[in-house]
């Protein structure tokens, strides 16, 4: 396989029901293998922004956008340059933390990966960390002993640096 | 008005003068505003008659086919029709009835999820939730089946929402902020093509079903006979291209003629227009013209790369793009191209010209098409089934004229061929519509003999009666060992019996030059007419085998002249069975 590269798709599709089916189907039937999608809203109100992480090499990923582009609710696809492109991702994990001294560990690590507590029990600790995702994954290593609980990770989503927009 | 008014008076605001369709209990509203419209309507015996007769009424028209179906089964049994029509890109909008908004998702009576079983097989689907809704969506639906790259959209009308009181306004803004379809080619890249195509000493020109669609058939003749080069055409692209032109190698492909298989070979330059390279097209891919440089015209960009690698990518509509492409050539054309190319093409085709005479009883399929072309006009329009009596039909058939030849391509559907006819016969009532249809594939759909009687659509249907599934049988034949597994069809039904019990005319025919007279009378007789030809079930059409490259046939390609095709150096290949 030439050129196996992470890509980052971002797309404007009209928030209307079923678009998210439509997208869905169209990997499944094409075959196209996607690391994650998130969706959320955008700037305009009946616009939502949809980021894919997709492996692939070139010809599949013209494939991706250009099929994508044919959908009637898609507005506009953009295959985003990783060099220029901030990538964030909001990952939720609960960590067993039954003792004083598990306690004080979990905080530690989750301050310096400038996560922070946002719930406790006599049990459980939960962090909420924001950042790339294998900052994210480094945290997860970090406490995995402690006993992971549940772990809830949004995908990546991605915006172009500076004043470029898609 | 009424939602269901609203429908009616959106469809003939889009000018739609027939729909096909058959009612049902969510359809109610609908059908009782239809009911005294001025819109025709054609009941049909089954939803995906419908289907088909929308889309053979598109494709004889140029216009956008309408098809009707309710909720549940009658959406269902209208998927394979609108299947068919997205493989080939063909516009029709298909209305389906869907349950009482407060009801979906309920699981309530004939309550299938029509949406979600159509967005793999429509280019946009619409559910519109209000009455107020219904003339957008409805000019939507008709702007987004007819413009840019053609396909079916469904709209699914909920009973409510025909019911509901609405405001027609006089101005309906249609909103798609992702949908622009390209229509201008990039210049630059027509400048490149242009170049090579200049430059190529040995140019084809492969035409698909896009040249019809884009009604490009004097663009391409003016490039073909500007850069003097030969044109073969995809199974969608028959027509668009006269066949009986020195420049025209037929069709390419699995069951493509022989010459042009070879031909686009040999070539160095492959400039392919509103195609697709489907795998019947081209054969093994990674040996397909490997010796060209390849040139894709298409009004979908995400065509271009999908399946061939191409040097140079063009955009856009054919026409367009056909039109400057001329221009650009003519500006930089150096010197003549040699005759040469020319020569070689004109005397290779006279080596491989196949043979169509045969006087054998039961007859040869070969000579049933040559009587068949005998008897008809360049005008009329042919529609085929799907299976052999299709590749007897795409191979042998002389087609000259664009939407003439009407055939279920991408998806190869069964059943497609008589109701497709039936539609094309409602859109063109003044030509001659003959479909020529397998014994299995008309058995799919021959309850409408009951809709060409009721509504007198006289369509002359021709049976290539061999009482087997014979493609199916040909790969038993071929690759399996002869063991015809589940393809004799047995002996019923008696065809001439069944159709006379819909009071349609029918005759036999069995023997050489009986066709052609019973053909024609049939047509001059202006009456719905089935013909049982009884055809010699073993003959065996040449074809390139799965996987293989395309200059590598196997069964025995008959041509007229016996000693004349062996004078070939690079064909090789033995005409044996696979696998020796
Ligand atoms: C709906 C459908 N079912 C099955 C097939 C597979 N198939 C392709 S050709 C063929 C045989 C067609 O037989 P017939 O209609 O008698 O035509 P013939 O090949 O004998 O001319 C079959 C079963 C198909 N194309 N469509
Ligand atoms: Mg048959």
């Amino acid at each position: 396989m030439e050129d196996q590269r992470t890509h980052i798709i971002s797309a404007l599709v009209l928030h209307k029901p079923g678009v998210l089916q439509r997208i869905a189907g169209l990997f499944t039937r094409r075959g196209f293998n996607i690391d994650s999608i998130t969706v959320g809203t955008s700037e305009h109100a009946d616009i939502a922004r949809i980021t894919i992480i997709a492996k692939g090499d070139e010809r599949v990923l013209e494939q991706i956008t250009k099929q994508l582009n044919k959908l009637i609710d898609v507005i506009k696809v953009r295959d985003l340059d990783p060099e220029s492109t901030v990538k964030r991702e909001l990952c939720l994990i609960k960590v067993h933390a039954p003792s004083e001294q598990v306690r004080s560990e979990v905080v530690q690590y989750a301050s310096i990966f400038r996560g922070r507590i946002i719930d406790v029990s006599p049990e459980t600790l939960t962090i909420e960390i924001t950042g790339a995702s294998d900052k994210i994954d480094a945290l997860i290593d970090m406490v995995r002993s402690f006993g992971i609980k549940e772990i809830a990770r949004t995908g990546p989503t991605a915006i172009s640096r500076g004043t470029k927009t898609i | 008005m009424k939602g269901g008014e609203a429908i009616i008076k959106s469809l003939t605001d889009e000018g739609v003068d027939v729909v096909f369709g058959y009612p049902g209990g969510v359809l109610l509203p609908l059908y009782d505003v239809i009911y005294d419209s001025d819109l025709r309507h054609i009941l049909v015996r089954h939803e995906q008659c419908a289907a088909h007769a929308a889309d053979g009424y598109a494709r004889a028209s140029g216009k956008v086919g309408v098809c009707i179906a309710t909720s549940g089964p009658g959406a269902t049994n209208l998927v394979t029709g609108i299947a068919t029509a997205y493989m080939d890109s063909s516009s029709i909008v298909a209305l389906t009835g869907q349950v009482v908004t407060p009801l979906i998702g309920k699981d309530a009576f004939q309550e299938v999820d029509t949406l979600g079983i159509t967005i793999p097989i429509t280019k946009h689907n619409f559910q519109p939730m209000t009455p107020q809704e219904l003339p957008s969506v409805i000019k939507s639906a008709f702007y987004i089946a007819g413009t840019g790259r053609k396909g079916p959209v469904v709209v699914d009308l909920p009973k409510d929402v025909q019911e509901l009181e609405m405001e027609f306004e006089d101005d309906i803004k249609i909103d798609l902020p992702g949908y622009k379809p390209t229509t201008k080619g990039h210049p630059l890249q027509i400048k490149r093509a242009a170049e090579l195509i200049v430059n190529s000493s040995k140019p084809v020109i492969l035409a698909g079903g896009g040249i019809i669609a884009s009604n490009s058939f004097s663009e391409l003749f003016r490039l073909s006979e500007t850069i003097v080069a030969p044109v073969t055409t995809t199974l969608l692209g028959k027509g668009s291209f006269p066949e009986d032109h020195p420049l025209s190698l037929g069709m390419l492909g699995m069951h493509g003629r022989k010459t042009a298989n070879l031909i686009v070979d040999d070539c160095d330059c492959l400039i392919a227009v509103g195609c697709r390279f489907s795998d019947r097209t081209t054969g093994n891919v990674a040996e397909f013209a490997r010796k060209a440089k390849i040139i894709h015209i298409d009004i979908d960009p995400a065509e271009i790369g999908k399946n061939v690698d191409v040097d140079v990518p063009i955009v856009g509509d054919a026409k367009i793009i056909l039109e400057n492409l001329v221009e650009e050539i003519k500006r930089i054309k150096r010197g003549e191209r040699t005759k040469e190319w020319l020569n070689y093409v004109k005397n290779f085709k006279k080596s491989w010209i196949p043979r169509m005479s045969f006087d054998d009883v039961p007859l040869k399929p070969q000579q049933v098409i040559k009587e068949i072309w005998e008897t008809l006009s360049e005008d009329t329009i042919v529609t085929t089934d799907v299976g052999q009596n299709q590749m007897w039909m795409a191979h042998y058939y002389t087609s000259k004229r664009p939407r003439k030849f009407i055939s279920s391509g991408g998806l190869g559907t069964m059943g497609f061929g008589f109701p497709a006819a039936m539609g094309a016969k409602v859109a063109k009532p003044e030509e001659d519509v003959v479909a020529v249809c397998g014994d299995g594939g008309f058995l799919m759909v021959s309850q409408d003999l009951a809709t060409v009687r009721e509504y007198d659509i006289p369509v002359v249907i021709c049976i290539l009666d061999n009482r087997y599934l014979g493609m199916v049988a040909q790969w038993q034949r071929l690759f399996y060992d002869e063991r015809l597994s589940h393809t004799h069809l047995g002996d019923v039904p008696d065809f001439v019996k069944l159709a006379e019990s819909y009071k349609v005319n029918a005759e036999r025919v069995e023997k050489p030059g009986q066709l052609r007279e019973t053909l024609s009378d049939a047509l001059k007789s202006g009456e719905p007419t089935l013909i049982d030809i009884i055809i010699d079930a073993e003959e065996i059409l040449p074809m390139v085998p799965p996987g293989r490259g395309l200059t590598e046939m196997v069964g025995e390609y008959k041509v007229e002249n016996e000693n004349m095709g062996e004078d070939r150096t690079y064909n090789k290949q033995s005409q044996g069975k696979v696998g020796d």
